[in-house]
């Protein structure tokens, strides 16, 4: 039909701020749109700006606005959404921020930005219902080791080599503590609609792991106390109960 | 919750509403004032499961529910994402809207979803495409949508029609509702220097099922000349009360939505643009 400019030609203009408006935009006048493009420009930046600041809160709050509204404007054209549901935007962030050089002194920055990703995807996870906490006392001793869990979809676990879940609550909660240099595995779970994020004792991190990935509570227990001395099964199953994370036991019979 | 949901008529009262935002979930349940429904954004209700959800079917047994679709990219040159359109016809499917709208506009190139609502150069080609991507909207959520006029910025040199025109041709074709935005209106006509009233004359107004008004920012272009913003971020200015009365006198009562999508007041200032919507609404109702 007529010619004109293609929405391939109207992106790459909208994505790089150094080109300049394509032709045949106007004023009604007839000028170069000019500003009148940039409306367009602004609005996409400072939109999707805005959602990686609602969704990496702390990893804002860490580098500064300024700097993070910069870096948001290299991210979000290196990756703009897949999706027209913003709420999971970024889910790139953390590898980004591996590999942008002027981050690279804060090593925990991608782990924080993992854990901010992990808090919203449990946000959104299905509702499920949480077994009793007394559920596992009906089973008979002599089967507890051979059960197996299944765990609510919002049940989240972070390995972390920095302190990352003290530097969340450090940059999230007023008057919390400051950050002392060592690991931390942080659980995420979800009991009713607010994402419960706790750091983890010694070993536990390596039960639930396993468990996500189905083992027995036998075989889990057996890789928490390869990972770490003082493994302690009780606290860890009340860690997981209390927050809603396990949503059923199968046993041998229930196993279908 | 879903069989109270199961009550929602299929049309929304022509009374005032207000764009749902969560922090006003225990304000509107305790006191909703003038408002007598609610329109939200589909891509805020398409996670698995959390409080937006279990919220929305709380308001959904107690307000109409208007789906208003921001993501969609009906004027996109590439075809419709099939993964969205099935999003869009599951919570349609659940909730049983009282009605569902989109834009005129684009909004998704080649994957990428740029979060804004795109031009379009008003030219044949784009209404064959338009009318082809409402059809197949329409079919997959199995009811009759409301097509909304965008607010715009700038003009294309390769244009052939009037947005009215368009419009109207669109709504001949699809069997389309049209969503009628009198602050885009006020807003493209200032920008393009026509007079925002005769753009509502010469509106397809028998096919319009909702009106939108929205709060806008005041700048000027490279040569000095007034240039708007559709902010949302503000109250509604008087010239663009005064177009909705203009409107009205048309049309006669219509659902009014107010939106206020950023810088969001705390609800009673919501509440207030709601009851000065229902003040113009009753001017028009005898």
């Amino acid at each position: 039909m007529s010619g004109g400019i293609s929405q391939a030609a109207f992106t790459k203009a909208l994505l790089d701020p150094d080109r300049p408006a394509p032709a045949s935009l106007t004023s009604p006048s007839g000028a170069p749109a000019g500003k009148r493009f940039d409306v367009y420009r602004n609005n996409v930046a400072v939109s999707l700006t805005e959602a990686l600041g609602v969704a990496f809160p702390v990893v804002r709050k860490l580098v500064g606005d300024e700097f993070f509204t910069a870096m948001a404007g290299v991210f979000l054209r290196a990756h703009p959404p897949k999706s027209p549901i913003l709420m999971l935007y970024g889910d790139q962030m953390p590898a980004f921020l591996e590999g942008f050089a002027p981050v690279r002194h804060l090593g925990y920055l991608p782990d924080v930005a993992r854990l901010e990703l992990m808090l919203r995807e449990a946000c959104h996870a299905t509702d499920t219902r949480p077994i009793a906490p007394d559920a596992l006392a009906a089973i008979p001793p002599e089967d507890l080791l051979s059960v197996r869990f299944s765990l609510a979809p919002a049940v989240r676990l972070l390995r972390s080599q920095w302190p990352v879940f003290s530097i969340w609550l450090a940059n999230s909660e007023e008057g919390a503590p400051m950050p002392e240099m060592r690991a931390e595995d942080v659980l995420i779970t979800r009991p009713g609609f607010d994402p419960a994020p706790q750091c983890l004792p010694a070993g536990s991190a390596a039960f639930i792991e396993a468990l996500m990935a189905g083992a027995s509570l036998g075989e889990a227990l057996e890789k928490a106390e390869g990972d770490a001395a003082g493994f302690d099964l009780a606290d860890t199953l009340a860690l997981l109960l209390e927050g809603g994370a396990i949503t059923s036991i199968l046993t041998r019979d229930s196993e279908t | 919750m879903r069989d109270d949901a199961n009550h929602t008529p299929e049309s929304l009262p022509p009374g005032p509403g207000v764009g749902y935002k969560p922090q006003h979930y225990s304000d509107i349940l305790a006191d909703p004032g003038p408002v007598c429904w609610l329109e939200i954004h589909a891509e805020n209700y398409m996670g698995d499961g959390g409080r937006p959800l279990a919220q929305l079917r709380h308001l959904a047994g107690r307000f109409p529910i208007s789906v208003h679709g921001v993501g969609l990219s009906i004027g996109g040159e590439g075809r419709l994402d099939p993964e969205h359109l099935s999003r869009l016809a599951h919570l349609v499917g659940w909730l049983r809207p009282a009605s569902f709208s989109e834009h005129l506009a684009w909004s998704t190139h080649e994957g990428a979803f740029l979060n804004d609502l795109l031009p379009l150069p008003y030219t044949q080609a784009t209404l064959a495409r338009v009318c082809d991507h409402i059809d197949e909207l329409q079919e997959a959520i199995g009811r009759r949508m409301l097509l909304e006029n965008p607010s715009t910025y700038l003009a294309f040199a390769e244009s052939e029609m009037s947005e009215t025109d368009f419009l109207r041709e669109v709504a001949r074709r699809t069997g389309c509702g049209l969503l009628l935005d009198v602050n885009n209106v006020f807003v493209s006509a200032t920008n393009q220097q026509t007079d925002p009233r005769a753009y509502i004359d010469d509106f397809p107004i028998g096919a319009v099922s909702e009106i939108h008004l929205g709060g806008h920012d005041e700048d000027g272009d490279d040569e000095g000349a007034p240039l708007l913003i559709d902010s949302h971020g503000r109250e509604i200015a008087d010239p663009v009360w005064a177009l909705l009365d203009h409107t009205l006198a048309r049309s006669g009562p219509l659902p009014v939505l107010i939106e206020w999508d950023n810088d969001v007041p705390e609800w009673p200032v919501l509440a207030g643009e709601a009851a000065r919507a229902a003040r113009h609404l009753e001017k028009v109702a005898a």
